[in-house]
């Protein structure tokens, strides 16, 4: 914290003058620091807080290339090289546990990154009273726990008294009970239509906020030159929200290989397995459940580090194409 | 001339009936689920049983609620996850002033530094099992304090009132505040946060629902039934469908009851949030609006 970022990029340039960059640098900070003690005063908690909790565990990253035992600890236990690594990529889970959060991540993505924008774009068209009174019910969703929308899901799909198999069957489109939830082929789309209904209205929100701060008299200009509601949805709308969509795209890139695994442990059951058995839920039942720390963080590891090599990768080429960035 | 502006205005109509056809049909789809989890959980589960609800009660009785009130692991569940709600919410709030303000002042040298150490937690953690072996050296495994210490701040929270801050005060005002000789603690608490209450509700409602749902960090840290957060007993109930704690005696009377108890159940934990959520939903929209545009 004694440092600041435009002290480090000079530190390296010649001290030739009485002054140099390093002790203007310090200087401007003790004088900030005069100034502004009781703002810092106000920081300290949360920077404690913050290397305790997020930067202390970053350091036990490192039992990921280390034979951990309990005994010596984290900074104790004797290097490994890449062996946990090596376990990971011959084992036979992992092919299917990779392709699993793949695949889940990607179609999730797929459906429930576009279904917002399409939602935000239909609110924007119509009455803002009314548009402000549907915009709070589809929030309410996003306020149901994830143990409750599975709970619902649950319940919902249960053979026996599950509204879905009694509306199925009253429609005589189906003659026996379907277990929905005990069946592999359902487990993907239970589980994104389910946080579609949970989370759609949430994601639109952004976008409104987006559309909002769209300038009115560009349509009334368009409007008085003859171009119909649709032509300005095409050509001034969805135009002026294009940013935000990228940032969104961004974000959400990468955190691909990171698929809510509170919410797919929860959706697991031992008959869907084979689909719904994911990195992440994967390095709880090694770590947590089987106490295999070391190799668990390395799995860990390995997961995080696709996620922000894909962030960078997408947020590189967004720069270039559209010159819209993260950093 | 004429027949273009015609044919235009017919096209309009056109497209919003379509719009609003949409959209009803999106609004249906989101409430079904909500209204029919209401119905079930105040009907006759023998109507229940014979598939006879599907939107509207049938046969009023409220006997589900009657049983949540016997039922001593919601009650457990319940009084743990309030107490930890209202522990660490107003916790978090005052954390997350505490690193916005400063940071949201241009002439305070290292801020860009220390956005940077709170945003990269964002994009990298040490993981779910470095996080765990911190946590057993801390001695917080089992410990009602994990539920409410670690994870102080959010850092989109973080970000989202940095910018309301920014953004949204005006400078005058606090350099005014300044001027007449106000200290920087002054100013927050007396002139800074008086005006940023459309913010302040809406972080607030994050952090509630934030730990009023979670169900994970107690999965993993805790492990007394007298300690467990509603959420877990939730899932023990909802999704492993287990009841131990509840049996009235007669097999046939108590899967009568669960149809109608798990419904009651998940009305009974989610009405909170709801309520809250409509309660601060005005200054919902100013709040994150504001706080995102430049997230």
């Amino acid at each position: 914290m004694k440092n600041t970022p435009t002290i480090s990029r000079n530190a390296y340039q010649p001290c030739v003058q009485a002054a140099s960059p390093l002790q203007t640098g310090l200087r401007t900070f003790n004088k900030s620091l005069k100034l502004n003690y009781q703002l810092y005063l106000l920081l300290i908690p949360v920077i404690i807080n913050f290397i305790i909790f997020a930067y202390v565990p970053m350091t036990g990253v490192q039992i990921a290339f280390k034979d951990y035992s309990i005994r010596k600890g984290i900074w104790g236990s004797a290097w490994c090289g890449f062996e946990h690594f090596e376990r990971l990529f011959t084992s036979a889970n992992f092919a299917p546990i990779f392709w699993n959060t793949l695949i889940l991540s990607v179609l999730n993505m797929l459906f429930s990154f576009p279904i917002p924008i399409i939602l935000a774009l239909l609110l924007n068209e119509i009455n803002h009273r009314v548009s402000g009174a549907f915009q709070t019910i589809f929030i309410i969703p996003h306020f149901v726990s994830v143990v409750v929308v599975v709970g619902i899901l649950v319940a919902f799909c249960s053979p026996s008294t599950g509204v879905i198999n009694v509306l199925l069957k009253r429609l005589n489109l189906i003659d026996e009970s379907i277990y929905f939830t005990r069946m592999s082929q359902y487990f993907r789309p239970s589980y994104i239509i389910s946080g579609i209904w949970q989370s759609v209205g949430w994601d639109a929100v952004i976008y409104i906020s987006a559309l909002s701060a769209i300038d009115p008299t560009i349509y009334e200009a368009a409007s008085i030159d003859g171009a119909s509601r649709f032509k300005q949805l095409l050509k001034i709308t969805i135009p002026s929200v294009l940013p935000t969509i990228i940032i969104m795209l961004i974000l959400k890139s990468g955190k691909i290989m990171s698929v809510g695994y509170e919410k797919v442990y929860l959706m697991q059951t031992t008959t869907t397995l084979d689909v719904s058995e994911v990195i992440s839920t994967y390095v709880y039942k090694k770590g947590i459940g089987k106490q295999e720390f070391d190799y668990a963080t390395a799995v860990g590891l390995f997961d995080s580090v696709i996620n922000l090599s894909l962030l960078a990768i997408v947020n590189r080429i967004s720069k270039k194409v559209s010159e819209v960035s993260l950093w | 001339m004429n027949a273009r502006i015609k044919r235009k205005l017919n096209s309009d109509t056109f497209y919003i009936t379509i719009v609003y056809i949409l959209l009803i049909f999106a609004v249906t789809l989101c409430l079904y689920p909500l209204i029919y989890v209401v119905s079930a959980s105040v009907s006759d589960p023998k109507e229940l049983m014979l598939g006879n609800v599907l939107l509207l009660p049938k046969g009023l009785t409220l006997r589900a609620y009657q049983s949540i009130l016997n039922y001593e692991n919601i009650l457990i569940g319940y009084r743990n996850t309030v107490f930890y709600t209202c522990v660490a919410t107003p916790y978090n709030l005052l954390l997350t002033i505490f690193a916005a303000y400063p940071l949201s002042r241009k002439n305070l040298s290292g801020r860009n530094l220390v956005t940077f150490l709170i945003t990269f937690t964002m994009f990298f953690s040490g993981g779910m099992i470095p996080k765990y072996l911190n946590m057993v050296n801390l001695h917080l495994i089992n410990n009602p304090l994990v539920m409410i210490i670690p994870s102080a701040v959010n850092a989109s929270y973080f970000i989202i009132m940095r910018n309301y801050f920014t953004h949204s005060v005006s400078e005058e005002l606090i350099e005014s505040a300044c001027v007449e000789g106000a200290s920087q603690w002054q100013t927050l608490f007396q002139v800074v946060l008086p005006v940023s209450r459309p913010v302040l509700g809406v972080i607030t409602l994050y952090y509630l629902s934030d730990h009023w749902s979670s169900y994970f960090s107690a999965m993993m840290y805790l492990k007394d039934n007298d300690l467990m957060p509603l959420q877990i007993f939730l899932r023990r109930i909802l999704i492993l469908q287990s009841m131990d704690g509840m049996s009235e005696g007669n097999v046939m009377e108590d899967q009568l009851l669960y149809e109608v108890l798990k419904y009651a159940v998940i009305v009974a934990s989610t009405l909170p949030m709801t309520i809250a959520y409509l309660f601060v939903r005005k200054s919902f929209k100013k709040g994150i609006m504001i706080g995102s545009l430049k997230g």
